[in-house]
């Protein structure tokens, strides 16, 4: 493998580990900031251990997430220097602003929330929470206009030899980023959501601590909900937004070989090894237009006729990008995508009839829909980064003349391998800690009025 | 001024800050097994819980200086970004491996109490900071004695060229200055043995600091253009720093920690600025031919994104500093052993 492939696949492989733990920490600090705002408000002690419990797992979560987020801010430099060069102007300014904003606020806050429990006002306290999560979404904000910024440049000019920032207002409204940010921020409170209801459920499946985990169902329902919608709504404007600026991308996204008017949609479609070719395919009619366009009309241009037309645009080159990848991780992206709508769907009905203890076997599905969000963001990134090909910057600047010229492929080779090593080691010690948080349950009611003792008989009675 | 100025100033100061708060955390990183030294491994634990909650609130708002201080000059000066991160590739890359360590292991040690989990993220705590201050200090070595850089502003070195003997004697300069550092914040911010164990401690590494800062300023007349850049007399900011080095000495003595404290603060400061007085104009110096070196004007951004960086900078790293500050005033209180502690 040559250094630029090495690159990429180390790229990969840390920024989908990465963002295993942001969108978790997106959604997480705010649940959390909403519990310990119920404990202010309501001065109830479930809220407390409420949020103590899902805070101890939220600070695991964000610690891995804060140090695999430094090699990210390094990473350009370090294996892509010449990206690096070309962009810098106007790529390094989001990210510089998102360490200066974002990075330091989450940062300086987390601490002072961890250790300030019997420094701070209750109201005090439940604030810095509220700063956390809104670092963390500030965060998120920046390196996804950094990233549009490659999805569709904007906002520059080419002057010498580099893509330089002539208007900053244009490069925070790329349009891109306006699907894409609430689109991502929204998967972040989905991954949480689910992440509350699947621990809640294992909880309520086990007849533990049914007073604090059925509320916190609660809450991870309604947020799951609402999230997932947006989710959903917000997918399909970047559908319509992408085949706009990036039509390779969606027509890799639908296997859509050949231009076709009306655009029919991809049901499955299998291709040959090549992947230059379909084998087999089951399409329906017209209902590309509707994702695509709103409408039953429409046309859709194909591999082939892009491929022509990039070779007129950009000069003679391969700007076929890898159709499979693209092809499945966009279906596994929208099929959990919809699996999880209906789930929290159903989580809400749940709550709303207290049906608890009559589905009761039905609350299996959400420990099992724990990973499902995860998959779907990896799914995500995996389309929008490699549906970009051949560009690091799309029309701008291909990959192979983005990365490091005296970093040699061996020493890439074993830095990623050693990446993968210490970030396969923080992955059991953080799944270690999980497991045995979540076994140990939160902190035991305080003595005295036991509000569960009026519940678990009830639950008691419907078992026999 | 110009915004070239400017920036090359900013950069500075997001590195002294980061020096100067992460300094004291890699320190008491550093002395985690030295301070802790005790016949009952029980007390081994309970003195290492200390010492690690005096900066357990702090070391990750301060690490973010750092980045802040990588993103800064991938804004301002691209090529600079381009050329020391890809040319220092294996040592930042080892830096990283470090600071990944050092973060997982201050969230999860305590989250666990068998021997070898603790054990385990112990030394990824006293490597975590021992490494990083070693290669940062290195790094800084190199930058202010310059390294090869051809005339595409390509690192024409490779990774032996940066242990060169003075970059050396900037990494060891920078783990005694950070360990006396953190021996007197240990001072500073727990009450009872371990206090008075930092002292003695603290006054034994002033004189190791002095003598190898002294090595080092020497060897910087030789290694270094500093006499071109500053003159025989370098001018205040090298003294202010020697000076308030020495002073620390006299605090330690007096027992004054508040002083102490502060006095290697100037101390670490002022040798950081010392060595960007040494490197401007130029952010990497060549040592292959001069008109190589990357300088604030060759390796900067455009003067429009300047502009909008220093619009955002001059309203929000004061914000930074409010409430990083407000922080600190926060967790005033010194820990004890009968403190509650959390990590």
């Amino acid at each position: 493998m040559d250094a630029v492939t090495l690159g990429r696949l180390q790229f990969g492989i840390t920024t989908v580990y990465h963002f295993f733990f942001v969108p978790l920490t997106i959604g997480l600090s705010f649940l959390v900031a909403l519990m310990e705002t119920l404990y202010v408000q309501s001065g109830r002690e479930v809220y407390l251990r409420m949020t103590k419990f899902w805070g101890k797992l939220f600070v695991i979560n964000f610690a891995v997430g804060v140090v695999t987020g430094i090699v990210q801010e390094f990473q350009f430099g370090m294996n892509w220097s010449e990206y690096s060069r070309f962009v810098g102007d106007i790529f390094g300014a989001p990210l510089a602003i998102e360490a200066l904003l974002a990075f330091f606020l989450e940062s300086t806050f987390i601490g002072i929330w961890i250790f300030g429990w019997d420094k701070l006002s209750k109201g005090l306290h439940a604030a810095v929470m509220w700063v956390v999560a809104i670092g963390v979404n500030v965060s998120a904000f920046w390196i996804l206009i950094a990233n549009a910024f490659m999805q569709q440049p904007v906002g520059y000019v080419l002057r010498h030899g580099r893509a330089e920032m002539q208007d900053f207002l244009a490069l925070i409204l790329n349009p891109t980023s306006w699907v894409m940010v609430p689109h991502t921020v929204a998967a972040g409170f989905v991954t949480a959501s689910f992440f509350v209801m699947g621990i809640s459920a294992y909880y309520l499946l086990r007849r533990q601590h049914v007073d604090l985990f059925k509320r916190s169902f609660q809450i991870a329902a309604i947020v799951g909900v609402g999230a997932a919608t947006l989710v959903a709504l917000y997918g399909h404007s970047q559908a319509q937004h992408i085949v706009e600026v990036q039509p390779m991308k969606m027509a890799a996204a639908e296997a859509l070989w050949r231009t076709e008017e009306p655009a029919s949609f991809s049901l499955l479609t299998i291709g040959d090894l090549s992947q230059r070719e379909e084998v087999f395919s089951i399409r329906l009619p017209r209902m590309l237009c509707l994702l695509a366009y709103n409408n039953l009309n429409c046309k859709v241009q194909g591999i082939y006729d892009l491929q022509e037309q990039y070779v007129n645009q950009f000069g003679p080159g391969d700007y076929f990008p890898p159709v499979a990848v693209i092809y499945w991780s966009f279906r596994i992206m929208v099929g959990i995508g919809f699996i999880l709508l209906g789930l929290a769907l159903w989580g809400v009905f749940l709550v709303m009839g207290d049906l608890f203890e009559k589905r009761h076997r039905g609350l299996r599905l959400f420990v099992w829909a724990i990973p499902l969000p995860y998959l779907a963001n990896a799914s995500g990134w995996i389309m929008t980064e490699m549906g970009r090909f051949p560009w690091v910057v799309y029309g701008l600047m291909k990959i192979e003349d983005g990365v490091s010229l005296v970093v040699p492929g061996g020493s890439v080779l074993f830095t990623t391998l050693l990446y993968t090593l210490v970030y396969g080691l923080l992955m059991a010690a953080a799944i270690f800690l999980w497991t045995k948080f979540i076994k140990a349950g939160p902190e035991p009611a305080p003595t005295g009025h036991e509000p569960e003792a009026d519940f678990i008989p009830t639950l008691a009675g419907a078992q026999d | 001024m110009s915004l070239n100025t400017l920036w090359f100033i900013f950069i500075a100061v997001l590195y002294i800050g980061f020096f100067v708060l992460e300094g004291f955390d890699f320190g008491v990183g550093i002395l985690l097994p030295f301070l802790s030294r005790d016949k009952d491994p029980q007390q081994v634990d309970v003195k290492r819980r200390l010492m690690i909650n005096t900066i357990g609130p702090h070391w990750d708002g301060n690490e973010v200086w750092l980045l802040t201080a990588g993103g800064a000059t991938f804004a301002a000066f691209p090529h600079w970004y381009a050329t020391f991160f890809s040319g220092f590739y294996l040592a930042l890359f080892i830096l990283l491996l470090a600071l990944i360590a050092r973060g997982v292991a201050f969230e999860f040690r305590g989250k666990d109490d068998a021997p070898r989990w603790r054990s385990l993220w112990d030394w990824s705590i006293f490597l975590g900071s021992l490494v990083p201050a070693l290669l940062l200090g290195v790094a800084f070595g190199n930058l202010a004695r310059g390294v090869p850089i051809d005339a595409n502003m390509q690192y024409a070195g490779g990774f032996f060229n940066l242990l060169n003997p003075y970059a050396l004697l900037a990494g060891v300069t920078a783990v005694v200055a950070f360990a006396l550092y953190g021996a007197i914040f240990i001072a500073l911010k727990t009450d009872g043995e371990i206090r008075q164990k930092a002292h003695a401690l603290a006054g034994k590494l002033w004189i190791a600091s002095v003598i190898v800062m002294a090595a080092l300023l020497v060897s910087t007349y030789f290694q270094t253009d500093i006499l071109d850049k500053l003159g025989v007399n370098p001018g205040v900011v090298p003294i202010v720093g020697m000076a308030a080095m020495l002073a620390a000495g006299y605090f330690i003595h007096k027992r004054m920690e508040g002083w102490s404290f502060a006095m290697v603060a100037v101390g670490i400061a002022f040798t950081v600025a010392t060595m960007f007085l040494i490197l401007y104009p130029r952010v990497m110096i060549s040592s292959l031919d001069p008109a190589y070196s990357l300088t604030i004007t060759n390796a900067s951004s455009s003067p429009y994104t300047l502009r909008v960086m220093t619009i955002v900078t001059l309203i929000f790293l004061p914000v930074v500093l409010i409430y990083q500050a407000w922080s600190y005033w926060v967790f005033r209180k010194r820990l004890t052993v009968e403190s509650r502690l959390v990590y």
